[in-house]
């Protein structure tokens, strides 16, 4: 049931035009994967997702949306054989997808016995013994992003405009003086 | 029918082929961005079920830095959006040509 909702709500994220459309769907989504993770007994995962995805990204996503007053998708123009190479990607895709389907035999088919991989209690426990590198490294990628966001999306304060402003005239300059 | 491994594998494939094909149908930056989430939460739902049919904490680790991947992901590319949308008035994939020739 989550997994046809999960479904239907991409196929309306990919087919809908207006992008607020598409991001009210793309909740759906992950809404719905987030209840998959339940039942797949692992409630901290679900949690995650439900915070970070549905709260967090979704809330940048429409906020921009928002922000940047976006008109509706346009078809493509000059692009047109995109259509015939999105067409072969996801019949390739497919057809790998219903190979795999068919073709997992060899895995386990019965869900291990009482799991308590699932608990945050064992997954704390594990990310920060053994998997300690791998998180430091996150944490700096995560510092790296904050200071990159900020950094692309100021404006040039005063002082950095009058120095563009002077490059420019200096080159004027030159090229009038061929140099 | 009982959900076994392989239907969580199919939702996934299914799910990642909806965002690989949205990544190239449409020319909207921020709807691009919307697909490429989509298709890591498609490779996140495979981590989980097979964390789960293995009973191992590993995969549900992976899917907790690929969630903090695509947050800085989220960050940064929506930077770049809103500075591309200060200089063209658009955030068409098609405007952004400027290091063509």
């Amino acid at each position: 049931m989550f997994a046809g909702l999960a479904i239907a709500c991409s196929i309306s994220m990919v087919y809908h035009k207006n992008p607020l459309y598409s991001a009210i769907s793309l909740v759906g989504v992950f809404i719905s994967l987030a209840c998959i993770y339940v039942t797949l007994a692992a409630p901290f995962i679900a949690a995650v997702q439900v915070l970070v995805y549905a709260g967090a990204i979704m809330v940048l996503v429409v906020f921009v949306i928002m922000l940047l007053n976006l008109d509706e998708d346009k078809p493509l123009t000059n692009l047109r054989y995109l259509y015939a190479v999105g067409a072969v990607l996801g019949m390739t895709l497919l057809a790998q997808t219903f190979f795999i389907f068919y073709a997992v035999t060899k895995t386990p088919n019965t869900p291990v016995e009482n799991s308590t991989a699932g608990l945050t209690l064992n997954i704390g426990k594990s990310m920060y013994t053994e998997y300690l590198l791998p998180v430091e490294i996150v944490g700096i990628l995560l510092l790296m992003a904050i200071v990159g966001a900020v950094i692309m999306s100021r404006r040039l304060s005063q002082p950095q405009i009058e120095l563009v402003k002077a490059k420019e005239d200096f080159e004027a300059y030159q090229e009038r003086h061929d140099y | 029918m009982e959900p076994n491994l392989a239907t969580y594998l199919g939702l996934s494939g299914i799910l990642f082929t909806i965002g690989a094909v949205g990544v190239i149908y449409k020319r909207n930056a921020i709807g691009m961005f919307m697909c490429i989430e989509l298709m890591l939460n498609a490779v996140n739902l495979t981590f989980v079920a097979f964390a789960r049919y293995y009973g191992d904490v590993t995969g549900q680790l992976f899917v907790f830095m690929v969630m903090a991947v695509a947050a800085c992901e989220a960050a940064i590319g929506l930077g770049i959006f809103i500075s591309f949308f200060r200089n063209k008035i658009s955030v068409d994939v098609d405007d952004a040509s400027i290091l063509k020739n």
